[in-house]
C-alpha cells in the first residue's frame, strides 16, 4: 500500500488530471510519435528547437496517469534546456525508474520529476514513465521512420 | 424428484494449488483466465509423471518407453476428439495453439482457395490471432479482407454478415467467444448461412472450448482451433480440429520428420493424417498434458462449470453496475465469463496496478483485439475474467478494489 502512496503521488495524479503543454505545436520543428504496445499508450512529442535550445516543447496522446504525468512533468523540465542537457536529463530519470528500489540515485538534477522516483517498485510500470521519454529522444535524432516504442 | 448436486466450488479450488498463494501479502484473486487458465494438480502430476517415468520420444521405437509415451499421447488426441465430439481421431491435429491452428488453415488451404480479388470474412471483435493471418493471406494473394461490423453491445450484426457473402468469398473465420467482451456468437448459423453458399468456416474456439460444451459435427463447423492453457492444461499445445476430406485436400505446412511416409531425393510422400499435420517431434508432454486436463475437465463436467460460470457473471455484472462511473465494454444477451470495464477518468493499466496490490489478477489493454478497441473508439478496458474455480467472495474483492482505486485517483 506504501508501495501505491509512492506511485501515485499527489503531484502525479494533477499532472494527470491537468497535464501541462498538452498541445501541438503548429510551428513544431521536430516531432516524433511514441506507442507503447503493452498498454496501447499513444503519444505525440512537439518541439521547436532554436540555435539547439528547446525554445517550445508540447505533447497529446492517450495513456495512464504515470505516462500521462511524466509526459506533463517532461515538458515543463526540457523546456528552454539545451538539447544535450534534455537528453543528459533522461539518463537520470532512466537511472531513476529503473534502479533497485531502495537504492540511491542522482536527484541533483531531477527536481520536480523525482515525484515518479515510485515507479522504480513498480518494473511493469517503467514503460508507461519513459514512453515519453523515449519519444522526445526520437524527435530530437529524427529518427522517425516509424513510432518510437518502449519495446 | 433429483436434485441436481450444488456446484462445490470450495472443493473445486483445492485442486489448484496456485490459489492458495498470497501475492503482495493478499489471499491471489485470479481473474485473468482469459488469458490462461491455472492448472489442476492432476495436470501438474502427469507433466511430472512423464517425464520421470515414461518419457520417450513417440511413434519411432519399438521399446516399451516410446510404447508407453505413444499411447498416452495418443491417448490424449482420442481425449479431445470425445471432449469435442470430433467423428475420428484423424481430424484432431496437434497444435502449438490456437494461433498456430489458423496459421496452418490460412497457409494451406487459404492459399489453395483464395485467388486474386477473393475474400476473406472475419469480423471486428477477433483477436488479432485471427486477423493477421488471414490479412497475411490477403497479401500475398492480392484478396481482400471484409469485416462483419458489431453493434454498441458487442453482438455481431448477422443482417450485415449474410450481405457481405458473395461468389467471391472463399473463407469465413470468426471467433465463438470473444475473449475482449465474453460475446457468444451464433455460430452455429453463421457456419450453416455459409454453407448456402459452399464457404468453409474456421471457429477460433480458444475462450469457448475451455467454458462452453462444443460438438463440432452438430456446429458442422469445418475447422476448431483452441489452445490447452486456456482449458487448464500446458502452454505450448494446441487443437486443430478439421474436417476429413477438406485436410485431405489441403497441402502441407510445415514438413519435416514424423509426417512423411517415404522420403528420396526424388519424391516425398506424406503420411495420413493427422501427422501430415504434425512435422518433427511434437509438444508429447503437453498433449499428454492436455489429455489430463480433459480428464480434469470430464470429472467437473462442463455443462456444470458452465451453469456455476454463468452464475457467477450475472453476479459480477450486477455488483459492477452498482459502482457509479463503471461502464461495461461487452453487454451481449449471449455471454461467457468476461467482464470489461472502464472507470471514468481511470487508465485500465491505472487500475490494474491498484488492483495487484489488492491481489487481484485481471488484464489490462487492448486484449490484442486493437480493431474492436478502435470500434468503441477507448484505448484499452480492464478485464476480469472467470473460471469455475472462481467465488462471489473474489467478486466482491474485485468491487473492493476498483472502489480503492477511486479511493486513490480521487
Amino acid at each position: 500500500m506504501s508501495d501505491l502512496v509512492d506511485l501515485y503521488q499527489e503531484m502525479v495524479l494533477d499532472h494527470n488530471n491537468r497535464p501541462r503543454n498538452f498541445q501541438k505545436l503548429e510551428d513544431a520543428s521536430n516531432t516524433a510519435d511514441g506507442y507503447n504496445p503493452l498498454c496501447g499508450d499513444q503519444i505525440s512529442v512537439y518541439l521547436k528547437v532554436e540555435d539547439g535550445v528547446i525554445a517550445d516543447v508540447g505533447f497529446q496522446g492517450v495513456g495512464c496517469a504515470i505516462s500521462k504525468s511524466s509526459a506533463s512533468m517532461m515538458t515543463q523540465s526540457v523546456k528552454g534546456k539545451t538539447v544535450e542537457e534534455a537528453e543528459a536529463l533522461f539518463q537520470d530519470f532512466h537511472a531513476m525508474v529503473t534502479r533497485e528500489p531502495g537504492s540511491d540515485y542522482d536527484s541533483s538534477s531531477l527536481g520536480e520529476l523525482e515525484v515518479l522516483s515510485g515507479v522504480c517498485a513498480f518494473p511493469n510500470r517503467i514503460k508507461c514513465a519513459s514512453l515519453a521519454w523515449h519519444t522526445l529522444t526520437a524527435s530530437l535524432n529524427h529518427k522517425q521512420d516509424g513510432p518510437a516504442t518502449t519495446e | 424428484m433429483t436434485t441436481k448436486p450444488v456446484f462445490d466450488v470450495e472443493a473445486v479450488r483445492k485442486d489448484f494449488p496456485i490459489l492458495n498463494r498470497e501475492v503482495q501479502g493478499k489471499p491471489l484473486v485470479y481473474l485473468d483466465n482469459a488469458a490462461t487458465s491455472q492448472k489442476p494438480q492432476s495436470v501438474i502430476d502427469k507433466l511430472v509423471s512423464y517425464y520421470s517415468e515414461i518419457n520417450a520420444n513417440v511413434h519411432r521405437g519399438v521399446h516399451t518407453l516410446s510404447q508407453e509415451a505413444t499411447d498416452e499421447y495418443e491417448g490424449a488426441r482420442s481425449k479431445v476428439r470425445k471432449l469435442i465430439n470430433a467423428k475420428e481421431e484423424a481430424e484432431i491435429i496437434f497444435t502449438r495453439g490456437t494461433t498456430e491452428g489458423i496459421n496452418l488453415v490460412a497457409q494451406t488451404l487459404g492459399v489453395q482457395r483464395v485467388g486474386e480479388g477473393d475474400e476473406v470474412i472475419i469480423s471486428n471483435m477477433e483477436h488479432h490471432s485471427n486477423v493477421v493471418p488471414w490479412q497475411v493471406l490477403c497479401d500475398q494473394i492480392g484478396a481482400h479482407l471484409r469485416v462483419v461490423p458489431i453493434n454498441d453491445d458487442g453482438e455481431l450484426l448477422m443482417d450485415e454478415y449474410e450481405k457481405l457473402l458473395s461468389p467471391r468469398t472463399k473463407l469465413v473465420s470468426i471467433v465463438h467467444l470473444s475473449n475482449a467482451l465474453g460475446t457468444i456468437n451464433p455460430v452455429k448459423d453463421i457456419v450453416a448461412i455459409a454453407h448456402q453458399h459452399d464457404v468453409p468456416v474456421l471457429l477460433d474456439g480458444a475462450q469457448s472450448a475451455p467454458h462452453l460444451p462444443v460438438d463440432v459435427q452438430d456446429l458442422d463447423c469445418d475447422f476448431y482451433a483452441f489452445s490447452g492453457h486456456k482449458l487448464y492444461g500446458p502452454t505450448g499445445i494446441g487443437i486443430l480440429y478439421g474436417k476429413r476430406e477438406l485436410l485431405e485436400s489441403m497441402s502441407v505446412y510445415q514438413t519435416g520428420g514424423e509426417q512423411i511416409k517415404s522420403v528420396t531425393f526424388e519424391k516425398t510422400i506424406y503420411n495420413d493424417l493427422p501427422y501430415k499435420f504434425e512435422a518433427g517431434t511434437p509438444n508429447i508432454a503437453g498433449a499428454i498434458g492436455l489429455g489430463a486436463a480433459v480428464d480434469y475437465i470430464n470429472t467437473i463436467g462442463l455443462d456444470r462449470a458452465e451453469a456455476y460460470e454463468s452464475e457467477l457473471l450475472q453476479y459480477g455484472t450486477e455488483q459492477l453496475q452498482t459502482i457509479e462511473g463503471l461502464k461495461l465494454i461487452g453487454t451481449a444477451q449471449h455471454k461467457s465469463g468476461v467482464l470489461s470495464f472502464l472507470l471514468e477518468g481511470i487508465h485500465p493499466h491505472d487500475i490494474g496496478t491498484v488492483l495487484d496490490t489488492q491481489g487481484i489478477a485481471i488484464r489490462t489493454g487492448h486484449h490484442c483485439t486493437q480493431p474492436l478497441m478502435q470500434r468503441f473508439q477507448i484505448p484499452a478496458t480492464a478485464r476480469a475474467s472467470l473460471a469455475f474455480y472462481n467465488t462471489k467472495a473474489e467478486i466482491d474483492a474485485l468491487v473492493e478494489g476498483i472502489h480503492k482505486t477511486f479511493e486513490v485517483f480521487s
